[in-house]
């Protein structure tokens, strides 16, 4: 009988996973999270963003779980979200606080507070390096004790030192416009599906755990012809944010009863995007408005494409589909768009039947009537 | 660090709002309630609406059959079964009389579902307007206005071009007189049930966000013009090739033997219902 496909289910399961197993510990190797915990930093940070849940140690165990694969791990992480109690809203953080590790700017050589180039591969050559096959780890404590030395010739300073945004002095030169601080609540699209035409901060919230993938390519759609903006990256920064979250009983709320939680990594990019604008006198004027990036961890090319789009949907008039929210929001989260591609493998036997039927239908008598 | 999930794997406070946006949708029948969506530990697309529903329903004393496409052993049943079995320990069954909710995608049952049992469908493609409007703002007003030429237009479209209507699957229905409905991707042949069911029929869509629902005795009518009338899937001659039943839906399949088409009862547990009562009628002859 031919109809086994979607019988024995139970069974076909139970095989399947303990295949999966087999699979995965067959040539007897381990993997401890905490390697990949210190070895696959840019991977944690992708799998933490996509899944917009901030913890090396559980997106380090998704990825030995998912064995390395990107949406599965991602997954994982989201699901596990939707189990946790949300208790708090942190407080609302200014960038300016970040402890930078690396800030770079596209548009001026010159900024406040230098350019601090950090750890990044922008300048490596992208050659295999075959002696990481065999990585010898006496070799890697004596590199690590001559860069300690190397690190204690140079003079640190005294005191954090804290950078100002590159655009304040723009600002200041009355290059941007500048706005009202905007105190709303922003919405939460965890808690509140989302709904047309989308709040700012309900975009950002999408774009930001958005799969990597889809928003570069979004962006990069935008940059290269559809779409109209063609920004300049105002600044890079990536760096650490403290988070604090408010007491929870007391009334009078004032900075001294916040509570420290911890701290998280972020990349965060403002583009300067030139618009056009009329002035009083109703004459054309150019001026520049921000585009807006960020993430968690180091994910470069992900916050400058979110900042290219942040830009696109603020401008919805432009007739590209990059500048339509629901066509950029609605598309791009792993979760939603590996889960329905991937929904085309299951048995579609009774709605194919049907379609079958009609097809049969229409064969047989279609235009009976006219004919 | 080992963890317990929570009974019905959600918090409380998600089934609660699961549950409001439920209440919401029996009020107003056919309206596609948005709700904050969970992750969930299967794959968007795959039953997550339906699956969110069930969970924040089911309680201890529930009885719940999980069909896929028809059949309860179809592998993503099992899966959507055993996920609700070890958060709820809840009981399981295959006859659609002894449930209380049915979880289902792409069907209704044979037998006829009975006051106080609820359906629970998974719905892909909430919008059925989507087809001629991409845009959910515009959608949303088009529903708002009760302005649903797209839809008529669409059929009239189809007696043009085909000389009758080609719809396969997810038929659209009026609800209610008011809502133009997408009854999820059922047969066309499992439209004539939702009409006045006993039953209340919850339906959910995950990945787009949307809870809408059938409160028993509402009137549904399938989209059609009078001189066009609305037709089921036709199996007109054909009966069960285990069973014997004719006037349901079946699936056609082919006899590797003699390389025929066969067709065989589409609900799995309604066919095994009947070839267990066909065998106990013949054990009972024989020993009187």
């Amino acid at each position: 009988m031919g109809y086994v496909a979607v019988k024995g289910g139970t069974n076909a399961i139970e095989a399947s996973i303990e295949r999966l197993k087999y699979d995965r510990i067959k040539d007897e190797e381990i993997l401890e999270v905490n390697t990949i915990l210190a070895t696959m930093k840019a991977m944690i940070d992708h799998v933490m963003s996509e899944s917009s849940l901030y913890s090396p140690l559980l997106a380090a165990l998704a990825i030995k779980q998912a064995e390395g694969s990107m949406e599965e791990a991602v997954f994982l992480m989201r699901a596990h979200r939707s189990t946790l109690p949300r208790l708090y809203y942190s407080q609302t953080v200014e960038s300016e606080s970040m402890l930078v590790e690396r800030r770079i700017s596209a548009s001026f050589k010159d900024i406040p507070g230098g350019q601090l180039l950090g750890a990044t591969r922008d300048y490596t050559h992208r050659l295999l390096d075959f002696e990481l096959i065999d990585e010898d780890q006496n070799h890697n404590e004596q590199w690590l004790r001559d860069y300690k030395d190397k690190l204690a010739e140079i003079k640190a300073l005294d005191g954090v030192q804290y950078f100002p945004k590159v655009v304040d002095y723009l600002r200041e030169e009355g290059l941007f416009k500048r706005h009202e601080m905007d105190n709303e609540k922003p919405d939460d699209i965890t808690k509140q599906s989302l709904h047309f035409p989308a709040s700012r901060s309900a975009r950002l919230q999408v774009l930001t755990r958005g799969q990597t993938g889809a928003v570069t390519s979004l962006g990069y759609a935008s940059l290269r012809g559809y779409g109209q903006v063609h920004p300049t990256v105002g600044e890079v920064r990536v760096g650490d944010l403290p988070i604090y979250v408010a007491h929870p009983n007391e009334m009078e709320q004032n900075e001294e009863n916040e509570f420290y939680i911890g701290e998280i990594k972020v990349t965060e990019v403002e583009s300067f995007v030139p618009v056009t604008v009329k002035n009083e006198q109703n004459e054309s004027e150019l001026e520049f408005e921000i585009g807006y990036g960020i993430c968690y961890g180091q994910n470069e090319t992900k916050a400058i494409a979110m900042s290219i789009l942040d830009q696109c949907l603020e401008h919805p008039e432009a007739e590209f589909p990059t500048h339509d929210e629901e066509f950029v929001l609605l598309h791009i989260d792993s979760v939603e768009a590996t889960g329905f591609i991937s929904h085309l493998k299951l048995p579609h036997y009774v709605t194919f039947q049907s379609k079958l039927d009609s097809v049969r239908q229409v064969k047989k008598g279609g235009f009976k009537d006219e004919n | 660090m080992k963890t317990n999930t929570h009974f019905a794997f959600f918090d409380e406070g998600s089934k609660k709002e699961i549950r409001r946006a439920i209440l919401k949708a029996v009020a107003i029948p056919g309206y596609q309630v948005p709700f904050a969506s969970r992750e969930m530990p299967i794959a968007r697309g795959w039953g997550t609406g339906g699956l969110q529903i069930t969970l924040s329903i089911i309680g201890k004393q529930d009885v719940l059959k999980v069909i896929d496409q028809g059949a309860d052993e179809s592998v993503n049943a099992v899966s959507i079964k055993k996920l609700v079995q070890a958060t709820t320990g809840v009981k399981l069954t295959e006859r659609t009389q002894e449930s209380s909710i049915i979880q289902s995608r792409h069907r209704i049952p044979e037998v006829a579902l009975t006051e106080g049992q609820i359906l629970v469908l998974q719905v892909p493609m909430p919008e059925p307007l989507r087809p001629y409007e991409a845009k959910e703002y515009q959608t949303k007003i088009l529903h708002s206005e009760e302005d649903y030429s797209g839809a008529w237009l669409m059929l009239f479209e189809q007696i043009m071009k085909y000389g009758q209507t080609a719809t396969g699957a997810d038929h659209p229905v009026y609800v209610n007189n008011r809502y133009v409905m997408a009854p999820s991707p059922i047969p066309r042949f499992d439209n004539p049930k939702m009409h006045q069911s006993e039953a209340l029929i919850l339906l959910g869509a995950g990945r787009e966000k949307k809870i809408y629902a059938v409160p028993p005795y509402t009137d549904v009518a399938s989209l059609a013009f009078d001189d066009y009338p609305f037709a089921v899937e036709s199996f007109e001659g054909k009966h069960c090739h285990l069973c014997g039943a004719t006037n349901v839906f079946m699936d056609e399949l082919i006899d590797h033997s003699t390389g025929e088409t066969i067709y065989q009862c589409n609900d799995t547990s309604y066919c095994m219902e009947r070839l267990n009562a066909n065998v106990e009628a013949e054990v009972e002859e024989n020993h009187v």
